[in-house]
């Protein structure tokens, strides 16, 4: 059976709601941050797929890939220098435990 | 020269002593305030005398009429270009005079109280106080706008109120200045609209200008004059409403129970407040605006008159009944005023006409000096037997020989004998009620024979009736400090004199000199009045017998009514108690506690309410709101691909 389109699209599918279970069941902020990557990853593969398979000869979504992976590098720092300041404050990367920002 | 550094002056040395006094007194200057006070208070007086002097001998009369001049005027809040409240001094015969006589009182009140209050532990508040009331009273003599003159008014007031109450720690001394301050504040009520309603058709605050507008024909009279509200016109209403004020300051039928029970406060400040200077404040008001009264509407003098006729005879009434030596000299007061203010009734405006005005003036001038004699002497006897009451005196005389004599010439002068000052100024009086009023000069007549009654009741009792029992007071107690005794024997002399003054050269209701001769075929009649009732004490109260009282059985019910001050106090807590708090208070507490605050704590509970539903929302779990925003995320993209 010949890989196409279709068994692409699978793969991201899973890789996709893999990243969303991961980031709903972790608490901690380190493997939210890894889920998230799992997610834009996901929509990578989208775009290159897509690319090849539906607009081959043109290179769009190859530039939108690279797009994604700088702006992914940039917003990993952000999210771990956040992360190194909730450890400062509440000496523990777990999501639940900072949860001032209630009623 | 009239120099206006000098007049502003009068007033504004009290207010500095009364700030410094107020401000520091307590702490640093205790025994020296009363010095201060009295020598800010004797350049005042120096200055007003002087003010005085120039303007009745040098620099107030054009052509044989004096002026009323505006030497100082400061616009200090403008309505419109014609419409502003204005600070200034009006100087015209009747504010001169005053000037003379409040300054002169205070300072004998002031070197009287060196003395009587000297140890006091609240002494330089004292002093500020007495300060604060003889500026006030400056600033309101001297008003040029009848909203400055509220405004001294309310200051007046609120010092009486304070020195009511100055030993706050006395209960009926504290119920006494609440009494005060809220009877006169309810007239000052009528006062205010009573403003309200003549400014708005004279267009004007300013006195001038407001007497030159509702006296002679103009657009602004036409128009009061044509307006009319309940069967009287708008200028009517307008001016009862300010007489209305000036009747509660002044203790007139009905709004004069607060007076007898301002005798609570220390005795020098019923000397000055309540009997010499404020309580005539009703009646300068009525001087003041005359004209308006006078010539365009003869309806509300004579109510003046009547209301003025009406209380010198009830408090007259009361008086010869009551026991409490202040008390019987506050209806006194209270009679006297109604005197000055039925000779202001029986007035016309201009020339011979105008006698009433000046006899009322005055009388206004003669009582001050006899009045607050009486109540320094009254001052003496209380500091020296320690007891208010009529019945812990007696035989006094020799113990106390200048208060007996000092006492004796004030009494011959408010009971109108022969060439003491009262006698002239009352003949004026009932000269003029004759001439206008015959039911008038016969309340009046009538009162005089009282007044002579009830004063030299006043006089046997506490001078003769027995011998002193002493023990109520130590045998080397003396009779007073020179600074107790010294304001007594000026006041005495000035009783005796002022009588002598040529009033109507100076004062009169439209500058112009009146002659004043007295009359005296005239005055046989009053003085026999007066001759009676004086023997008649003595009859009674002169040696100890029975004969007072089984007059007081004979009278009966009376007598017991007069007692009871004709149950004037039982019938207003009657009505305030039983049916203004029944029927309006309790409704409106209701309304306020069920209606006002339930539609505001509603408001609150409905909110808070909808916060308790909402709240959960924002739990603050990351991953919560992570799941709501992919759920709306997966409706939205169900939406766009189905639908």
């Amino acid at each position: 059976m010949e890989i196409g389109l279709t068994q692409i699209l699978f793969v991201s599918c899973a890789l996709f709601f893999i990243g969303v279970y991961g980031f709903l069941t972790r608490r901690n902020l380190i493997t939210m941050l890894m889920a998230i990557e799992l997610m834009l990853n996901a929509v990578n593969i989208n775009f290159i797929a897509f690319n090849k398979y539906v607009w081959a000869g043109r290179l769009d979504g190859v530039f939108f890939t690279i797009f994604v992976i700088a702006i992914a590098a940039a917003e990993a720092a952000v999210a771990i220098a956040i992360i190194i300041n909730i450890y400062r404050n509440y000496n523990s990367i777990d999501v639940e435990d900072a949860d001032v920002m209630k009623f | 020269m009239l120099s206006v550094t000098n007049i502003a002056l009068i007033p504004l040395i009290p207010l500095a002593s009364f700030l410094l006094l107020g401000l520091f007194g307590r702490k640093y200057l205790r025994e020296n305030s009363g010095w201060i006070g009295t020598v800010a208070l004797l350049a005042s007086t120096v200055l007003a005398f002087m003010t005085a002097y120039n303007y009745f001998f040098v620099s107030g009369q054009v052509n044989g009429v004096y002026q009323k001049l505006i030497p100082l005027k400061i616009t200090w809040l403008q309505f419109s270009p014609g419409l502003s409240i204005d600070m200034g001094i009006l100087l015209d015969p009747i504010s001169v005079m005053m000037l003379v006589v409040v300054t002169f009182v205070s300072l004998m009140v002031h070197i009287y109280s060196l003395g009587y209050m000297k140890g006091e532990e609240r002494f330089a508040t004292y002093y500020s106080f007495l300060s604060l009331f003889t500026f006030s009273m400056l600033g309101l003599v001297l008003s040029c706008n009848i909203f400055q003159i509220y405004i001294f008014w309310e200051l007046v007031g609120v010092s009486s109120f304070l020195l009511i109450g100055f030993y706050y720690d006395k209960p009926s001394a504290v119920a006494a200045a609440k009494k005060a301050f809220v009877v006169t504040r309810f007239a000052d009520l009528g006062f205010l609209i009573g403003i309200l309603i003549i400014s708005f058709y004279a267009q004007t605050l300013d006195f001038g200008t407001l007497i030159e507008r509702l006296t002679t024909p103009t657009p602004q009279l036409h128009s009061i004059i044509a307006t009319s509200f309940l069967g009287a016109s708008a200028l009517t209403w307008g001016l009862l409403l300010i007489f209305a004020g000036g009747a509660g300051k002044s203790a007139m039928f009905p709004l004069h129970i607060w007076l007898p029970d301002a005798m609570e406060g220390p005795t020098p400040v019923s000397a000055l407040i309540h009997a010499a200077t404020m309580v005539v404040a009703g009646v300068y008001l009525v001087a003041r605006l005359f004209p308006i009264f006078a010539m365009s509407c003869p309806g509300a003098l004579e109510v003046v008159g009547y209301v003025g006729a009406f209380s010198a005879l009830l408090a007259a009434t009361i008086a010869c009944t009551q026991t409490d030596i202040k008390r019987v000299l506050a209806y006194s007061t209270m009679s006297q005023i109604g005197y000055m203010m039925f000779a202001l009734g029986v007035s016309g405006y201009g020339g011979e006409n105008g006698l009433g005005f000046m006899a009322s003036m005055f009388h206004l001038f003669t009582h001050a000096m006899f009045k607050a004699l009486l109540f320094l002497c009254a001052g003496a006897v209380i500091h020296y037997v320690h007891s208010n009451e009529m019945g812990d005196m007696g035989g006094l005389r020799k113990k106390m020989p200048v208060t007996h004599l000092t006492f004796l010439v004030a009494c011959l002068a408010i009971s109108g004998i022969p060439i003491f000052a009262g006698f002239f100024s009352k003949e004026e009086i009932l000269t003029a009620a004759y001439e206008h009023n015959k039911l008038i000069y016969g309340v009046a007549l009538f009162t005089s024979g009282l007044t002579a009654f009830y004063m030299f009741r006043l006089y046997f009792s506490i001078f003769w009736k027995k011998e002193f029992n002493t023990e109520h007071s130590d045998e080397h107690h003396s009779e007073g400090t020179w600074s107790m005794l010294t304001p007594l024997i000026l006041l005495g002399i000035a009783s005796l004199v002022v009588g002598f003054i040529p009033f109507g050269n100076f004062v009169t209701s439209d500058g112009e000199k009146i002659s004043t001769a007295v009359n005296v075929v005239f005055s046989v009649t009053p003085v026999l009045f007066a001759v009676a009732g004086i023997l008649l004490a003595m009859s009674f109260y002169q040696t100890e017998n029975n004969m007072a009282e089984k007059v007081s059985v004979a009278f009966g019910e009376f007598y017991r009514a007069a007692y009871r001050k004709f149950y004037i106090d039982e019938i207003y807590l009657f009505v305030t108690k039983k049916i203004i708090f029944n029927l309006i208070g309790f409704p409106s507490a209701w309304f306020d506690k069920n209606v006002v605050d339930g539609s505001v704590n509603l408001s609150a509970s409905l909110t808070e309410d909808t916060s308790e539903l909402s709240r959960n929302w924002q739990s603050g779990r990351l991953q919560s709101y992570m799941l709501w925003f992919l759920l709306g995320l997966m409706i939205l993209a169900a939406v766009f691909v189905f639908f």
